[in-house]
């Protein structure tokens, strides 16, 4: 069936904005992901340009959005998964069985890493989590890249019947650049798996599955040494220095290359499993290998282990790069020697910071207000916090929680600060990020009657990543809370007010003297939220 | 010749719009462009940055290298001057004077003007001449006015940028906001003899 699309041209796009066409030019039957900077707008995109009949949606977390692309593959049709790096640790149990099953569908999970953590708690690279898993990864360093690399995943993925994943890092995920699309293709029919004994991973199938995972790995490191986003280029202008790129860390070494006076041998990794044919063919050539990865070194490793080789291994473990934060074209050009550029400084003047801050009108004003007078007076508590605008009470003025570590944890740290002996224990943590990863400590916490107050800022909102729906709305916490078994006279809700920091203050101060579980849910709307809700409905 | 340009100020400024007018009238005279932005948890209320390379040749890095810069557009003169280390020695810093002083330690203004005007900086009132074209909302495109007369682009293609931003907002918008090209433009042009 051949489709007749109109002529291309090209448009400015985010690398995000990229995944999202070129998995919906691919044909993908549904789509799944849960906000996260900086993956978000990939969904926010498949939401507002997939065909009528795509499923596009936000789902509670990761691993629920990643089970039900696998659901999509056994159907025999295309699924596109994404979220940000830390998202991938929620999903990693059905990621990495999946890496065994016979995928059927194409399956594409796409991860956005945040090296230097503008938005994120760490610059886990999730390159690793692809090797851990044993299947292949792409990493493009542009959105075109990332529109051409998102629709050939697809395809790879139904060659070779693996998931694939599809590296980004912020600064692809949140660059516009330009990018051509090529005509679609069409959404394969329903063409349900047919050999469930490749889908049930019971242990004697999943010593067969594995055993052909790992048997596959010698093709798949073919394919990669052999695709179009891995290329050699053996210079005989100078036998000294290798460069191997992966990614982005291309677009810096270019930057610079210019400026060497000559060009060294160049490898381009764009397509993992890393080879070993290349990098040997590379360093057959050369005396020195310069690694420009952005992320952990991970190809560095590969290549320069604990024993002596002739060559030298330069990178981030050796010190030639920063070993943290994002790679910059001022640190790759101290890297290859280059002289640093100097110009005009500030002197004489300290700027002051400018961190984020809570809007004005911000819900969680009060609720933090309610929270340090209910603690006010009090030797010893401890308030766990959780991932959300609500972090930002961490800093002034407020300066009311003192965790924040991943989504859900208050809850379960709060269960376990409250177990050692610390009391009150309270923690603090968003609507969406309560029903993302929220409810299963509560239920430790409820089988164990272990006391903890919880308290949930219900403002309608993921407020964070730019106001998308939650899963579920406020009035379904209630029952939802009462059904885990919280009891009735102490579970509250309280629509939270100026007018009523008092009532929640006097409400905290009760339930952390009560000696099991309790819930109070603060409940207004973000007012970005509102914003937005009142936009959509004048237009 | 790559043109390098960083644009800085607080969240909600409409640092994003800027960056993305300029994007459009580059791309409209057939440049290769590469813009980078911030999302998330950085735009509430804090500093708020966004790079954008213009360039007849293909753009390597989606970074802006330190001091090579040739131009930091603020729209808020303590978030130019703190992107100052990427100005070229023969760049040019144009901000808005009007401060955002939602931090305590915020310096003297006049301190942080003299600073602007000493390494040659232009001082624009922006928010006054926005308001004075009809909305305070528009002082971010009288940034982009201002800029204009520093930058590789035409006056068509960034007043068609313009119009294009705000076609769907209406003609009285697009014609604020022309206006706030034109006020911005007006005080960065060398007069004429
Ligand atoms: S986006 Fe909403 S929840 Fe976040 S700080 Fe602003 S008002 Fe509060």
């Amino acid at each position: 069936m051949l489709q007749i699309s109109p002529p291309a041209t090209s448009r400015l796009l985010l690398g995000d904005e990229a995944v999202a066409l070129g998995a919906i030019d691919a044909g993908i039957s549904a789509a799944y992901s849960y906000p996260g900077t900086p993956a978000t707008e990939i969904m926010e995109t498949l939401m507002g340009a997939a065909p009528d009949g795509v499923v596009a949606h936000w789902t509670a977390n990761e691993k629920t959005a990643y089970e039900a692309a696998l659901g999509v593959s056994m159907a025999g049709r295309r699924a596109l998964v994404a979220m940000k790096h830390v998202g991938l640790n929620v999903a990693a149990d059905p990621f990495m069985s999946s890496a065994l099953v016979a995928i059927a569908g194409g399956l594409v999970v796409a991860v956005a890493d945040d090296p230097g953590m503008h938005s994120s708690q760490n610059e886990q690279d999730s390159r690793f989590l692809a090797d851990f898993a044993r299947i292949v990864c792409l990493e493009p360093a542009s959105s075109q890249e990332a529109y051409e690399m998102t629709r050939e995943a697809f395809e790879v993925s139904e060659r070779f019947g693996i998931p694939v994943l599809l590296r980004l890092v912020t600064r692809i995920a949140h660059s516009r650049s330009p990018v051509t699309t090529a005509p679609p293709r069409p959404t394969p029919p329903l063409d349900k798996a047919d050999r469930p004994q490749d889908w049930i991973l019971i242990p004697g199938n999943a010593r067969r599955l594995w055993h052909g995972l790992v048997a596959l790995q010698p093709e798949l490191e073919a394919w990669a040494a052999s695709s179009s986003h891995t290329m050699l280029t053996l210079s005989d202008d100078d036998r000294g220095l290798g460069v191997i790129t992966a990614g982005i860390g291309r677009n810096h070494y270019l930057e610079n290359g210019a400026d060497l006076g000559y060009t060294p041998s160049h490898l381009h990794l764009g397509a993992y499993p890393v080879s070993a044919k290349l990098i040997r063919n590379l360093a057959d050539h050369v005396e020195q290998l310069l690694v420009i990865e952005e992320g952990y070194p991970f190809v560095e490793r590969r290549l320069a282990g604990v024993l002596p080789t002739r060559w030298d291994v330069l990178g981030r473990d050796s010190g030639t790069l920063p070993a943290d934060g994002e790679l910059t074209p001022d640190t790759v050009r101290a890297a290859l020697g280059l002289p640093v550029r100097t110009g005009i400084d500030l002197t004489g003047m300290v700027l002051p910071g400018r961190p984020p801050q809570l809007c004005k009108g911000c819900p969680h004003e009060e609720s933090f207000e309610a929270l340090l007078a209910a603690l006010a007076g009090i030797d010893q508590s401890v308030v766990m916090s959780d991932i959300g605008c609500y972090a930002l009470g961490a800093l002034p003025p407020y300066q009311a929680i003192e965790s924040c570590v991943c989504m859900g944890a208050s809850i379960g740290m709060a269960k376990g600060a409250a177990d050692a002996g610390l009391r009150p224990s309270l923690a603090v943590i968003g609507d969406s990020t309560f029903l993302h990863s929220g409810i299963t400590p509560l239920m430790d916490a409820v089988a164990h009657r272990t006391p903890i107050t919880v308290l949930i800022l219900d403002n309608g909102t993921v407020g964070m990543t730019g106001q998308q729906p939650t899963l579920l709305p406020g009035s379904s916490l209630e029952p939802l809370l009462a059904g885990l078994g919280i009891e009735p006279d102490h579970l509250h809700v309280i629509e939270i007010t100026r007018q009523r920091v008092t009532e929640l203050t006097a409400l905290l101060r009760a339930e952390m003297d009560h000696p099991g579980p309790s819930v109070i849910v603060a409940v207004r709307e973000c007012v970005e939220a509102r914003k937005d809700r009142r936009q959509g409905t004048a237009s | 010749m790559t043109s390098d340009i960083v644009i800085a100020g607080v969240g909600g400024q409409g640092v994003l719009s800027v960056a993305a007018i300029i994007a459009r009238a580059a791309r409209a005279e057939g440049l290769e462009v590469k813009q980078t932005e911030v999302h998330g948890m950085a735009q509430r209320g804090g500093a708020v940055q966004a790079t954008l390379r213009i360039s007849p040749q293909p753009i390597a890095s989606e970074l802006v290298p330190r001091h090579t810069a040739a131009m930091i557009l603020g729209l808020e003169p303590v978030e130019a001057l703190r992107y100052l280390e990427y100005l070229s020695p023969d760049g040019v810093l144009i901000t808005a004077a009007e401060p955002v002083t939602n931090v305590t330690d915020y310096p003297p203004l006049a301190e942080v003007h003299a600073v602007v005007r000493r390494i040659g900086g232009h001082l624009v009132e922006a928010f006054r001449l926005a308001k004075e074209c009809g909305s305070p909302r528009a002082a971010n495109v009288v940034m982009v006015g201002a800029a204009s007369v520093h930058l590789p682009l035409a006056v068509g293609s960034l007043e068609a940028a313009v119009t294009e931003a705000f076609i769907a907002k209406g003609e009285r918008v697009v014609g604020i906001n022309l206006a706030a090209f034109r006020a911005g433009r007006a005080i960065l042009s060398p007069a004429t003899p």
